[in-house]
């Protein structure tokens, strides 16, 4: 039974008791105290269901490598699943719930999961839940969705915050153990920035808990010194509670903190020179039959519940092991007042002081020893023992409660191995280790990564200390130990029986006998073999299974250990929460949308706000409870009869300027650019070297070396780079400078037969038709204004662009629209805007042009100079598919009986292709309700379309018969353009 | 981090000045009074401040309401040289950060060594999802970006200085 | 997350201040060209598993367009270099051919 022991408990303070629940019981324990250890004090050892069997499962380990006691902490805006109950400090009031149990944790129906075990080995779903194959989306799926993954999706939005921030530092230390407390303090001796992160909430590491002597101090005294002195320091930064999480290129490290107050986590962004990774080591388990029982732990686990949390897991523990680490647990439990009936090493000969010093305390020490299995059936009550060399059979049973396993120590080479670091295998300490001549390498083509400590192999304190100083180490007391004899298998000659019942990775339920049938299915290699079981694939990643797991592939394949390999290390070391990685990037902050000067007046008007990019545009401005097709109906009405008013700032404005730049701008548009009059405008067409169109806008030029080319409003940034591209790394002896004018000017378009009118009584500049053509532009004041006013026209309606400095955008909006009232002045919307340009045959960028279209395909030839001898996209457009008979090209569409064609419609033509697919020969590409006619209209790309006016065509619908259309001009409205020329 | 303020100052003027440095640098100092800035630094000269911004790009800061003016002086003083000069006051969103740790604000925001900032220098960079250009100004830093993402960056500041 | 040294503002720029550009030195054909050259031009290129010569942009800083001889197997950068020449200059050939006899 696991209890809390009356004295002890390094880091908990009696004198803080804190209450939380666990599945509804309340329990009490310290500050200071886990999840685990406080479960663990009220007895609790059963804390978690595994994941495909579901047996009843304990603690293994008492850090960041715990696969088992995974719990969900909190609820509501804060719930959190998968939590490692080892590494959840205890809070006041703190909800914890078990994982992957129903209906309880001690009674839960998915053990018969575990029954039958023979039909669930490995990879099985690769073999079933394939027939009946309508099965799979009303059985099969929902069964396995509701089976699958651990804990349960929150809810409900993460009500916490998160930050980032970016720090610089010349070498960052990752672990704040001795190693790395001696590290920082040299680095920092030499003045470099240094910033030193440990992931627990102390620092000193194992040393502390294993009593070690520094300096001739204990540990804990020595650690608290070092502390204290990096602390003052000024160039020095020492952070707790901080993971050192993934090593990135070029010295990039990203470090997860957990922070309280008003921000839960913070993500740190390093850029540091150098990282030294003084990670420490994890040990590892025995793969015996019965490994995974609740009670069986990790050796150094169990005496760190009982060093730090004063907590025992078991009154009479067994002790398996291959290596000498293991008896400093029988000293510490013994030191606890708790019992060791025997420890079972697999070694046949041992001989050092630690060992004597345990059997000195009346430890039965039985060499060549190995447990068969442990005893059971829900938890530990005896262990079976044999010989290691043997196949399993039992010499005696030893009752006990708990047991604790050492296989040996790997270092943690995660940080080494993210950016490409290599590792050597090294037989006789039986563990990967850096190679010190494979570091990961840098922007300078040398090493950025160094490991020290246990990190980098060291197994005594002595080596550690030794490994981590680049001066003089401090004094610490070699140590003697006899070398560990690697047991991948307990015992060496276990059959089939045996080996289905010792876990591997706990977490993710594999088994030896997993690997074994993974290499006989052919799944060879370490990495097929980790995809086909599983195996290393849960949120722990396999800390504590990977090596035991290739140790059993290559004895299955015969191969040596350094040629099966490990599996690739990837960040982050342990799980990261979505919201550390979001940091302030949600909610008003997630996007940075893009607002004109004039958005709060759309907003304060009711107006509809469509995305286009990162800009809010209106689409509409609903008038009392008018629908948006019929506040569209409306705007667009009023725009043809009378006046309207439409915010035009998002797009493009680039100035383009210098003695070359009427020359590149010829090579830019497929119109004749540069001999565009002063005071003129002209539509131009910006097409890509594969010829299709990409951009269209007025282009006004401004003087004699001066254009202004206005652009989508997509467009903006796009074009304002693809012309630096151009100029930057193309023709860079050209003298043409471009200046991004877009945000500069508010842009507002005043449109309808009464827009004259309504400018006029503003007064200021000569707006008459002989003074202001259309196509011309002209500067000058406007009601006190100072403006340029472009006369073109989008809508077909007299219409003017007035820009002016973003500042006053608003003051001229309101203006103009007070001012517009008597002339049934209404501002109208995006959607309004697409349909009277459609109305007008005008084309869109993004509508009628996907990518793949030239402006030959849209009748634009007219906007293709004949005199050019090269433009961008000319070339592209030379080729025989742009010129084939039977491309599609724009038409206009009128269905027969006045409806809406359907967006994205298909014209379907006779008979199916070689794929048996339904030929085609048009498609719609914008398509709207007219009011100005009464009636749908359309325009779409159909083959031959122009050479078949009049042609009826018929349309898909989806899910209806299709619609019959005839073939028209595209220009449906005042073909002779007479409107906008008044 | 409350001892941090974010505030607007109010319009400033700005103009984009485009050419060889060569071409550039007599001219501001004759208009404003500013040397010509080193990479990456500004000068200052009474009201007029000229911030380096590429190797062909000056950007000069004065009075908003002189910002026309001062343009045209400059244009005429270019006279026939291969330069271009651009009011774009309007066009962006100015932010003053004060406070005795305020960079540690931008810190959470920018891939920046503030620390390692000269006095004088200007950081163009990103600022979150938003470029910006950024320099000591008094105590503190001004933080410019385009005028349209105004309130995302002010609330981008004001988050980050809480 | 690389680092950039932009050639042109002398920032070591974090690769979130850049936009990536693809291969450098590509040369521009025009309607003179033939049909393999015109789509050699378009489609072709180099996918180096060694230094690679490419384009970046300072997007979020000066703005300006460099070119960079960057390792893409060890992520070494060789150097970066203005965009307005055809080739690298010496100093960086000089050590991409120390590198290549490497």
């Amino acid at each position: 039974m696991s209890m809390r022991l009356a004295t002890g408990g390094r880091v908990i303070d009696r004198t803080r008791p804190i209450e939380f629940t666990f599945d509804g019981r309340v329990m009490r324990g310290y500050e200071g105290d886990t999840v685990a250890s406080a479960l663990l004090a009220n007895g609790q050892l059963l804390m978690g269901r595994s994941f495909k069997y579901h047996r009843p499962r304990s603690v293994v380990a008492s850090g960041a490598e715990e696969p088992n006691a995974l719990m969900t902490i909190g609820k509501g805006g804060r719930e959190t699943p998968n939590v490692r109950a080892t590494e959840q400090l205890l809070e006041e009031g703190l909800e914890v719930r078990s994982q992957n149990a129903w209906p309880s944790l001690g009674l839960d129906i998915g053990r018969i999961n575990d029954f039958g075990a023979r039909f669930l080995p490995a990879g099985f779903y690769y073999k079933t839940f394939i027939h009946p194959r309508p099965f799979w989306k009303h059985v099969f799926e929902p069964f396995i969705r509701k089976a699958a993954g651990l804990g349960p999706a929150p809810t409900r939005p993460d009500e916490d915050r998160y930050e980032f921030t970016y720090d610089f530092c010349d070498v960052l230390v990752v672990g704040g153990g001795i190693a790395g407390l001696i590290a920082a303090r040299d680095a920092a001796a030499d003045g470099a920035r240094v910033m030193l992160v440990e992931r627990g909430p102390h620092f000193g590491g194992r040393a502390v808990i294993d009593g070690d002597v520094i300096d001739g101090q204990p540990a804990e005294d020595w650690v608290k010194a070092v502390v204290q002195e990096l602390a003052a320091m000024e160039n020095v930064t020492l952070l707790t509670r901080c993971e050192g999480s993934g090593v990135y290129d070029h010295g990039y490290v990203l470090c997860d903190e957990a922070v309280s107050g008003p921000v839960r986590q913070r993500l740190r962004r390093v850029r540091a020179g150098h990282v030294i990774a003084a990670t420490g080591a994890l040990e590892r388990p025995l793969s015996f039959a019965g490994n995974d029982l609740p009670g069986v732990l990790l050796a150094s686990a169990l005496r760190d519940y009982v060093v730090a949390h004063g907590v025992s897991v078991g009154d009479r523990t067994v002790i398996v092991t291959n290596n000498d680490d293991a008896y400093r647990t029988a000293k510490v439990l013994i030191e606890a007042g708790l019992r060791v009936p025997a420890i079972l090493d697999a070694r046949t000969e041992v001989d050092s002081p630690l060992v004597s010093e345990v059997k000195a305390l009346g430890v039965d020490v039985h060499l060549g020893r190995a447990l068969a299995k442990v005893l059971g059936p829900s938890h530990v009550s005896g262990v079976a023992v044999c010989l290691q060399a043997g196949e399993g059979a039992v010499m005696q049973e030893i009752s006990c409660d708990c047991v604790a396993m050492s296989g040996g120590w790997s270092p943690v080479v995660h940080l080494w191995s993210h950016c490409g670091g290599k590792l050597f295998w090294d037989e006789e300490r039986a563990m990967f280790r850096p190679d010190p001549n494979r570091p990961p390498t840098g922007a300078d083509g040398k090493g950025f990564v160094t490991c020290v400590g246990a990190a980098s192999g060291a197994l005594t304190t002595a080596e550690v200390v030794a490994s981590a100083s680049n001066g003089t180490p401090p004094e610490v007391e070699p140590e003697t130990t006899t070398p560990i004899a690697p047991v991948w298998i307990m015992p060496h000659g276990a059959g089939a029986k045996l080996r289905a019942k010792m876990w591997l990775d706990f977490q993710n339920d594999v088994k030896v006998s997993d690997v074994r049938l993974a290499a006989q299915e052919g799944f060879e290699s370490v990495e097929h073999a980790k995809r086909y079981t599983t195996l290393g694939m849960a949120t722990d990643q396999g800390k504590l299974s990977n090596i035991n797991g290739l140790a059993v592939l290559s004895e299955r394949l015969d191969t040596p250990i350094p040629q099966v390999g490990t599996t690739t290390f990837r960040p982050p070391y342990t799980p990261i929460t979505l919201g550390a990685l979001a940091g302030e990037a949600k909610g008003d902050l997630f996007q940075p949308l893009r607002q004109t000067p004039m958005h709060d007046w759309h907003v304060e008007a009711g107006a509809y706000m469509e995305p286009v990019g990162h800009w809010r545009r209106p689409y509409c401005y609903p008038k009392g409870r008018e629908s948006h097709a019929q506040a569209v109906e409306r705007e667009v009405k009023t725009v043809r009869e009378a006046l309207g008013m439409l915010d035009a700032s998002t797009l493009g404005k680039l100035l383009v300027r210098g003695p070359d730049a009427g020359r590149f701008l010829d090579m830019l548009y497929t119109n004749m650019m540069s001999n565009l009059k002063p005071g003129r405008c002209r539509y131009g067409l910006m097409c890509d070297e594969n010829g299709f169109l990409i951009d269209d806008g007025v282009v006004a030029r401004i003087d004699e070396q001066t254009w202004l080319c206005h652009t989508t409003t997509g467009g903006a940034d796009r074009i304002h780079a693809w012309m630096e591209d151009w100029l930057q790394c193309e023709w860079w002896d050209w003298k043409v400078h471009v200046v991004n004018l877009t945000e500069q000017f508010a842009q507002i378009a005043v449109v309808g037969p009464n827009a004259r009118k309504v400018l006029e009584k503003l007064g200021g500049m000569d707006l008459s038709a002989e003074a202001l053509p259309f196509m011309a532009w002209a500067e000058d004041e406007l009601g006190g204004f100072p403006v340029r006013v472009f006369r073109i026209s989008f809508s077909g309606e007299l219409s003017y662009e007035i820009a002016v400095a973003a500042g006053q955008g608003r003051a001229l909006w309101d203006r103009l629209m007070a001012e517009g009232q008597p002339f049934g002045m209404t501002p109208y919307g995006t959607e309004a805007l697409h349909v009277l340009r459609a109305e007008k045959g005008f084309i869109m960028i993004g509508d009628e042009t996907d990518g793949t279209v030239v402006p030959q395909d849209l009748g634009l030839d007219w906007a293709i100079s004949k005199k050019k001898t090269d433009y961008l996209g000319k070339r592209g457009q030379m080729r025989p598919e742009f010129h084939k008979p039977d491309r599609w090209k724009l038409v206009g569409l009128e269905t027969l009986d006045g409806s809406v064609l359907e967006e994205g419609a298909y014209a379907v033509a006779r008979g199916t292709n070689a794929n048996g697919q339904q030929n085609v020969e048009g498609r719609v590409t914008s398509t709207y309700y007219s009011p100005t006619l009464g009636r749908g209209i359309a325009m779409g790309l159909v083959a031959r379309g122009p050479q078949r006016m009049g042609d009826i065509l018929r349309f898909t619908r989806i899910g209806k018969e299709p619609q019959e259309a005839r073939i028209v001009s595209p220009v449906f409205y005042d073909p002779e353009g007479e409107k906008q020329n008044v | 981090m409350s001892d941090i303020t974010v505030s607007t100052p109010g319009p400033i003027g700005m103009i984009t000045l485009r050419g060889a440095m060569e071409v550039l640098g007599s001219v501001v100092t004759k208009v404003t009074g500013c040397a010509l800035p080193e990479r990456r630094k500004f000068s200052v000269s009474g009201a007029y401040a000229a911030l380096w911004m590429s190797p062909d790009e000056l950007l000069l800061v004065c009075d908003h309401d002189e910002a026309d003016e001062i343009a045209k002086r400059l244009t005429t003083e270019l006279g026939a040289a291969f330069a271009t000069v651009a009011v774009v006051s309007d066009a962006r969103a100015v932010f003053d950060l004060a406070g005795p740790e305020a960079h540690r604000a931008l810190a959470k925001l920018c891939p920046v060594d503030f620390p390692r900032l000269a006095e004088n220098e200007v950081r163009r960079t990103r600022m979150a999802q938003v470029p910006a250009a950024l320099w000591r100004h008094g105590e503190g830093w001004r933080v410019v970006c385009f005028r349209s993402v105004a309130g995302y960056a002010e609330r981008l500041l004001t988050n980050a200085a809480a | 997350m690389l680092i950039l040294t932009c050639p042109y503002c002398g920032i070591d720029a974090d690769e979130t201040e850049l936009a990536p550009g693809g291969e450098a030195h590509l040369k521009r054909e025009g309607p003179d060209s033939s049909d393999d050259a015109f789509e050699a031009y378009l489609f072709a290129r180099d996918n180096v598993r060694g230094i690679h010569l490419e384009r970046w942009r300072h997007a979020y800083g000066c703005g300006k367009w460099f070119l960079a001889a960057r390792d893409t197997a060890t992520l070494e950068v060789l150097g970066t270099y203005s965009a307005q020449t055809s080739e690298p200059p010496a100093e960086i050939r000089t050590r991409i051919q120390e590198r290549q006899a490497r």
